[in-house]
């Protein structure tokens, strides 16, 4: 018991003073703030997926007389070179990007669930085993390994999500692994097997409710990687198909025009891809001071 | 600052706290939320050269007085009442400022320690930040008062046992010859031995001048070592006695509760209260 | 019918030297026992041992005339640890912690949690009610269990006199009326002398009467 928890236990008994002008003084307290971020990040990027989504058929036209205007207020984004229009092109870019992102981070985080639950319930050999293919992979430059697995697979989207999931989930292994071993050597998981459980009971009851929230929050933070990831793969010309409207193609698309002062192809795609990261991280974050118990009256 | 910087008189008080309160702000269910006054009311004064013993049940709020009074409160919690040091009012900003300098916490355990450096850079740390002259030769001495050989300079924390953790830990504190040290808790989990050695610790920091609240719910170990025993009970602090009054059956201690708290040793009638829960 | 340790010895993996070494211990139903020595004595892990959270490495422990690990159901005899906070599942509020020890789901009909738990902590979680508070509730726990035989190992030793005594009177309230034997650990000899029927003391692994 820590000294701050010690003073607030006690007095934590029913019947003590809580009038409303009391907790006003105190202003608004953090849990609104974070919820507040927390639901406005979630409302723009749900908005941008579903923009991407209405876009989808109609960003592709092009309308060669108004190519590669500067922004405007018809078009905030510009155009590029067939005068498609650039805002357009971008939000279905970023939703192609969501959809990659989401599925390779879930992908990833499966994975790193259950060589987590192998290396922990597994014992000493299972242990060792997914030890070694954690440092393997922490010790393979990150994006080689990325382009030889995309690569390998031919390319495309699937192959995008593929390598993105393979090449991601070391880390969140190795948080989840030492948080279940710390659970499962802790004096309560003694007191439940002498208490006559059994080992299912302690893996469902104990183990598993203090992996999930370290789960959802890291699957939520390998999100930004993974759209990254994809984004440079595409722009490399190993991921998406060029033909779809991926950030990384538009990127890429824009390097041909960039020296002739069309700035606006490259850097207003690539900041909208930078707000969506940084949303995403957002809600990561704000999830995490969320559920976390420590934090839990703050 | 240091003792010195101070500039304690023996008249005035190092530590004049009168009626501290804490309340902090909790989420129940959902935005909803409340104040928890957890002090309500707690007053203390150590002069240098003592020890004055803060003793309660677990859950009186004694912790939250040692944290209140450097400034040290989460950010969900407000503190309010009159600290004063050297006979200067100062505010939370103001304490903050000293804490670590004139005015120091002993924490309840070792993992106050940085895991990642050399228990020998981390007293010299505290030595620099506490404007010694020469920081290595004040921490080689912090820690050989302390009864550590230069050896343990070299070791991480994770190498030292509970006892030795602790007593790095006051040599970080009592580095910087502070005027006030403020130790929390500094007995559970150790062996009598240890209990025994981290009291005369103390008592040796107030002889060489400083003036010293002991934090604890072991009154027994507090007896040995203070001079004045303040007794604190939901919140506040209910009375003060003398340590020579802690004798017999107790008649010489006036307030009920503090005459309960002896009578309750074992060895001294190992008496309960009388329902469940009324201890605390 | 008691619990038996019978001429057991442990040494922790990777350590060097015995733990405990050849020590042989008898709880009769009924009967308070202190177990008194410095600290890394071994009397700590004579109580594991006995409450078969550790396997001896060699003699053997005997639980009224049957293992100390039952294949199946709770063990008869139960540890009560001295920092409670360890002991509970930090996302568990008080009522599910009780509750793991009666799958019935009517721990709060028991008499003895009444006595000992007050239904205002059962939504808390444990990190907010206090030391004295949550070790009553560990003390419940345990005797939730339905055991024969209880090790209380130094648990009052974080407490404030009035909190310790309250805890003891109530615990020998229910040793009493169940017959049940108690294996106390303490290096707390003043305590011992006031609960304890008999006093064992430890050194170097080994037992002195």
């Amino acid at each position: 018991m820590t000294a701050l928890d010690e003073g607030v236990g006690a007095t934590t008994r029913p019947g003590e003073p809580a009038g409303p002008d009391l907790v006003a003084r105190f202003g608004r307290g953090r849990r609104s703030r974070t919820l507040w971020t927390l639901g406005l990040a979630l409302v723009v990027v749900l908005a941008v997926a579903v923009a991407g989504q209405l876009l989808q058929t109609s960003a592709g036209d092009p309308d060669l007389p108004s190519r590669l205007q500067p922004p405007s207020p018809v078009h905030p984004f510009g155009t590029d070179r067939f005068g498609q229009d650039l805002l357009q092109r971008t939000l279905v870019g970023l939703r192609l990007s969501l959809l990659v992102g989401t599925s390779a981070a879930v992908l990833s985080g499966a994975l790193a669930l259950l060589l987590a639950l192998v290396a922990v319930v597994g014992g000493r050999v299972a242990e060792a085993v997914v030890g070694w293919l954690v440092d393997l992979f922490l010790a393979l430059p990150h994006l080689v390994l990325l382009i030889l697995i995309s690569f390998a697979l031919g390319g495309g989207t699937l192959a995008v999500v593929i390598a993105v999931a393979v090449t991601h989930w070391p880390r969140l292994t190795r948080v989840l692994i030492a948080t279940g071993r710390e659970s499962a050597g802790a004096d309560h998981v003694a007191i439940s097997r002498a208490l006559g459980h059994g080992r299912v009971h302690v893996a469902r009851r104990h183990l598993l409710p203090h992996l999930v929230p370290h789960l959802t929050v890291g699957t939520v933070l390998l999100f930004p990687h993974a759209i990254l990831h994809e984004a440079a793969l595409s722009f490399l010309g190993l991921g998406i198909d060029p033909g779809e409207p991926a950030i990384g193609i538009l990127l890429a698309d824009s390097m041909r025009s960039l020296s002739a002062g069309h700035w606006w192809l490259a850097v207003l795609p690539g900041l909208a891809l930078l707000v969506v990261v940084k949303l995403v991280d957002t809600i990561g974050n704000q999830g995490r001071a969320l559920l976390d118990p420590r934090s839990h009256h703050l | 600052m240091n003792r010195r910087e101070l500039d304690v008189s023996v008249e005035s008080a190092a530590l004049d706290v009168r009626d501290l309160r804490v309340a902090f702000v909790q989420y129940e269910r959902g935005l909803r939320r409340r104040v928890v006054e957890a002090v309500r009311g707690m007053t203390l004064s150590a002069h240098p050269g003592e020890v004055v013993a803060l003793v309660g049940a677990s859950g009186a709020g004694k912790s939250l007085f040692g944290h209140a009074v450097l400034g040290m409160l989460p950010p969900n919690a407000r503190a309010t009442g009159e600290v004063r040091l050297g006979g200067r009012l100062l505010d939370e900003a103001a304490r903050r400022r000293l804490a670590g300098r004139g005015l120091v916490l002993l924490p309840q355990g070792g993992s106050y320690l940085d895991p990642t450096a050399r228990v020998g850079a981390q007293v010299r740390r505290a030595a620099r930040l506490a404007g010694r002259r020469d920081p290595a030769a004040a921490a080689r001495e912090a820690l050989a008062e302390r009864g550590l050989e230069a050896g343990v300079e070299r070791l991480y924390p994770h190498e030292l046992s509970g006892g030795m953790a602790r007593r790095v830990v006051g040599a970080v504190a009592g580095v910087g010859d502070p005027a006030v040290v403020i130790a929390d808790e500094p007995t559970p989990g150790l062996h009598p031995e240890a209990v025994a050695a981290a009291l005369q610790g103390l008592r040796r920091t107030a002889d060489g001048g400083a003036a010293v609240v002991l934090i604890t719910h072991d009154l027994r170990g507090a007896l040995g070592v203070s001079d004045r025993v303040v007794v604190c009970r939901a919140g506040s602090t209910v009375d003060e006695a003398a340590v020579a009054d802690f004798a017999g059956d107790g008649a010489g201690l006036a307030h009920p509760y503090t005459r309960a708290l002896w009578q309750a040793l074992p060895g001294h009638g190992f008496r309960a209260p009388a329902e469940p829960g009324a201890a605390s | 019918m008691s619990l038996v340790l019978d001429d057991v010895s442990y040494r922790y993996p990777r350590v060097a030297g015995w733990a405990v070494r050849g020590a042989s211990l008898v709880v009769a139903p009924g009967e308070v026992v202190g177990l008194a020595g410095p600290s890394g004595c071994g009397k700590s892990t004579l109580g594991k041992l006995a409450c078969g959270v550790l396997v001896p490495a060699e003699g053997r422990v005997v639980v009224d005339d049957g293992p100390a690990r039952p294949r199946r159901g709770a063990r008869l005899v139960q540890l009560v640890h001295q920092d409670p906070v360890a002991a509970m599942n930090p996302r568990w509020r008080v009522r599910a912690v009780l509750d793991e020890a009666d799958p019935t789901g009517s721990s709060l009909a028991d008499p003895v949690v009444g006595a000992l738990v007050e239904t205002g902590w059962l939504d808390r979680y444990p990190h907010e009610i206090s030391g004295g508070e949550l070790q009553r509730v560990s003390l419940a726990r345990a005797l939730l269990a339905k055991p024969t035989y209880l090790v209380a190992d130094e648990i009052s030793a974080s407490l404030d006199p009035l909190t310790q005594a309250a805890l003891w009177r109530d615990l020998l309230g229910v040793v009493r009326e169940r017959g049940l034997g108690v294996l106390a650990v303490s290096h707390d000899a003043a305590l011992l002398a006031e609960v304890a029927d008999r006093v064992v003391s430890v050194g170097g692994g080994t037992l002195a009467v």
